[in-house]
């Protein structure tokens, strides 16, 4: 689990281009959007493509995404759960 | 005065405005489920046009011109539609004083498919490139002015248009309009989530997203009003930003307010004036509450408002003007069309939102628009 | 109705910054146009975090619209009054080609949502709207060459129709060889203005 928060930490800096930030710098328990990162709702986009390219999973409604997203922590959760 | 004398629209549903016309006024939906790998790896949902008439219709357009040279698919498209609007008023189109006015938010953009790169040369994907070839087939030796502004490119540019002929600087302006669904496009809505899995329902409760279409369309202004034509004269158009996120509409519909406000003003018109809306109606979520906002700010919620996006699918570029063409046609037959793909009202805001076609008398008449960028425009328009 | 004049302008092509004619900011140890841009946002130091979310072309409007804005009082008019009018002739190619690799048959297929929100030019308007909270009349045109011509009329029309009164305009382009921003901003007080003097401090760095 920890390698895997680890893993998404440096995944999610790549890939939202979260500049000046290092893995260090987030905490994994943190909300990811609203106060925490304050990402926005392209951020969520593309956490979707994420999750789809990094993992294979497909996330079908959006919606499903405010839980899944709520933090690292859940992230990688949802990714230990769901991947085949 | 900038009169709107001549129009023509090219979609899923006809090849002229009065097909197009006509098949809103029965309810057909071009939108139809496609399973084309070339565009898509799945299947999805788009309005498109039927690419075998657009061969044969432009196989005859080739007697009537000389100077023929190879052009793309959306540059036949456009050139057709900007034929039949031609047809119906016959300017000088070899005179300065005559324009064309571009709007696309993509133009080419399926020659950067690797099969297509090499056949139409290294610069035809840039858009002033392909308003140039337009514009040089039809002769006309002003240089052609091309506006991309995402989903309000259409309506602006039509505002422009008849800001130039107000000033004087042109006797007509020729405004053309043009889309395609591409993998491009298709895929990057994809990305975003606002596809919907059955034809676009605007303001609906149960609205999921957009239809993508694919449309050329084209609106002649002049200084003159048409002498076969109901007379419909532009009164005020204005554009506005949202200063608030790069795709996300405002909450409070603060641009799309702020664009009818100006455009009202330039008309020195009140709210109570306005008889009809067609509305930009994309069925997402957000656009649509926005619009119903904006909307109820100005006390316009008894106008009669529609929209055809539930018909012909979000045609971006082309959006605008074909969305005015209906408009026009609506009023020239004093009809209002019933808004496709809405039957329970799902917007905040009690906005008078069409379920059928009814007869009524309109004389003063709003077109809205919304893009991404924060981008509003708004366009007033009257019968003489 | 008075007339508009020229108030500021900034220039960004080959590594350097000029504004008002002046160099004020060059980085010759950088050779592309991404670490240049960086460059320039750690030298200007607007901690705005947005800027690493752009793609290259509204990195490079943003920072010349903050350099053409900087020090800039414009609290004496509305912001729906501050116009915004952009130029270019490649529209948004880079970005266009980045989504096209991400769709490609032979490659995955993986469109990315934060670089297909990029592939309209007036994204930037968009971007500086935001930046500066302007709310006024916006429009881009896509343009051969920088054509002076077309956006004085364009800009002259907007102010006499009165549908606006300040505007920032200009040209910001990048394609496969080189990367440009020239934008200027005009008002109702300062210094003369027409399509000329427009031309002549564009040509300005014409050879640099």
């Amino acid at each position: 689990m920890d390698e895997l928060i680890e893993k998404l930490k440096i995944q999610i800096i790549e890939q939202l281009n979260l500049e000046d930030m290092e893995p260090e710098d987030i905490n994994a328990k943190e909300p990811l959007f609203g106060e925490g990162l304050g990402l926005d709702s392209i951020d969520a986009l593309e956490l979707i493509v994420l999750m789809e390219k990094e993992y294979g999973i497909k996330i079908q409604n959006p919606k499903d995404g405010q839980k899944i997203f709520r933090s690292i922590e859940t992230m990688a959760s949802y990714i230990q759960m769901n991947q085949k | 005065m900038a009169y709107f004398i001549a129009d023509n629209i090219i979609s899923s549903l006809g090849f002229t405005t009065v097909e197009n016309f006509n098949s809103l006024l029965s309810g057909d939906i071009g939108i139809e489920k496609m399973e084309d790998a070339d565009i898509y790896p799945g299947p999805f949902l788009a309005s498109t046009i039927d690419k075998t008439r657009l061969e044969n219709e432009f196989r005859l357009l080739a007697h009537k011109y000389s100077n023929f040279s190879k052009f793309t698919v959306l540059e036949k498209l456009m050139i057709l539609s900007i034929d039949d609007a031609l047809s119906q008023c016959q300017p000088d189109v070899k005179s300065d004083k005559t324009a064309f006015i571009f709007s696309t938010t993509k133009g080419n953009i399926d020659l950067l498919d690797k099969s297509k790169k090499d056949e139409f040369g290294p610069d035809r994907h840039l858009l002033w490139k392909m308003a140039e070839e337009i514009s040089n087939f039809f002769g006309n030796p002003n240089k052609a002015i091309c506006i991309s502004n995402a989903c309000i490119s259409g309506v602006l540019a039509l505002n422009t248009a008849a800001m130039y002929i107000n000033a004087g600087q042109y006797e007509t302006i020729v405004v053309c309009g043009g889309d395609l669904v591409s993998r491009f496009v298709v895929s990057g809505f994809m990305s975003f989530l606002s596809l919907s899995d059955e034809p676009c329902k605007p303001f609906d409760k149960d609205r999921k997203g957009l239809s993508l279409g694919e449309a050329a369309g084209t609106i002649i202004l002049s200084e003159k009003p048409s002498a076969s034509k109901q007379g419909i004269k532009f009164m005020g158009g204005a554009t506005a930003n949202d200063a608030n996120h790069i795709s996300g509409p405002s909450r409070t519909g603060e641009g799309s307010y702020i664009a009818i406000k100006k455009a009202l003003f330039e008309a020195g018109m009140r709210t109570d004036q306005i008889d009809h809306i067609s509305a930009h109606g994309t069925a997402t979520p957000y656009n649509d509450e926005m619009e119903s906002i904006a909307i109820a700010r100005h006390n316009l919620q008894k106008a009669a408002t529609n929209g055809i996006k539930g018909s012909v699918g979000h045609t971006l570029g082309a959006a605008g003007i074909i969305e005015t063409a209906i408009l026009l046609e609506e009023m020239r037959n004093n009809t209002v069309l019933k808004t496709s793909g809405y039957k329970n009202h799902g917007v905040g805001e009690q906005i008078n939102v069409s379920t059928e076609n009814s007869g009524l008398e309109l004389n003063t008449c709003l077109k809205m628009a919304s893009g991404f960028g924060g981008s509003n425009a708004a366009l007033i328009l009257q019968k003489i | 109705m008075g007339k508009l004049f020229i108030n500021k302008y900034c220039h960004i092509k080959n590594n350097k910054v000029f504004l008002d004619g002046k160099l004020v900011f060059s980085d010759d140890e950088v050779h592309d146009i991404k670490p240049f841009l960086k460059s320039v946002y750690r030298f200007l130091k607007p901690a705005y975090n947005k800027f690493f979310k752009m793609d290259e072309i509204s990195k490079l409007a943003y920072l010349c619209s903050e350099y053409l804005l900087q020090d800039v009082d414009l609290s004496a008019f509305n912001k729906d009054d501050i116009a915004i009018v952009l130029s270019n002739s490649d529209s948004t190619s880079i970005t266009d080609q980045n989504h096209q690799n991400s769709i490609s048959k032979e490659g995955g297929f993986f469109p990315s949502p934060s670089i297909f929100v990029y592939t309209l030019p007036n994204i930037m308007i968009g971007e500086i709207s935001i930046r500066h909270k302007l709310k006024g009349e916006n429009a881009f045109f896509i343009v051969e060459n920088f054509d002076a011509g077309l956006l004085t009329n364009h800009i002259n029309n907007l102010y006499l129709t009165r549908k606006a009164k300040v505007f920032i305009a200009g040209w910001v382009n990048i394609n496969n060889d080189s990367y440009e921003a020239f934008l200027f901003l005009l008002s109702p007080c300062g210094k003369k203005y027409n399509k000329g003097e427009i031309e002549k401090v564009y040509n300005q760095h014409k050879y640099i």
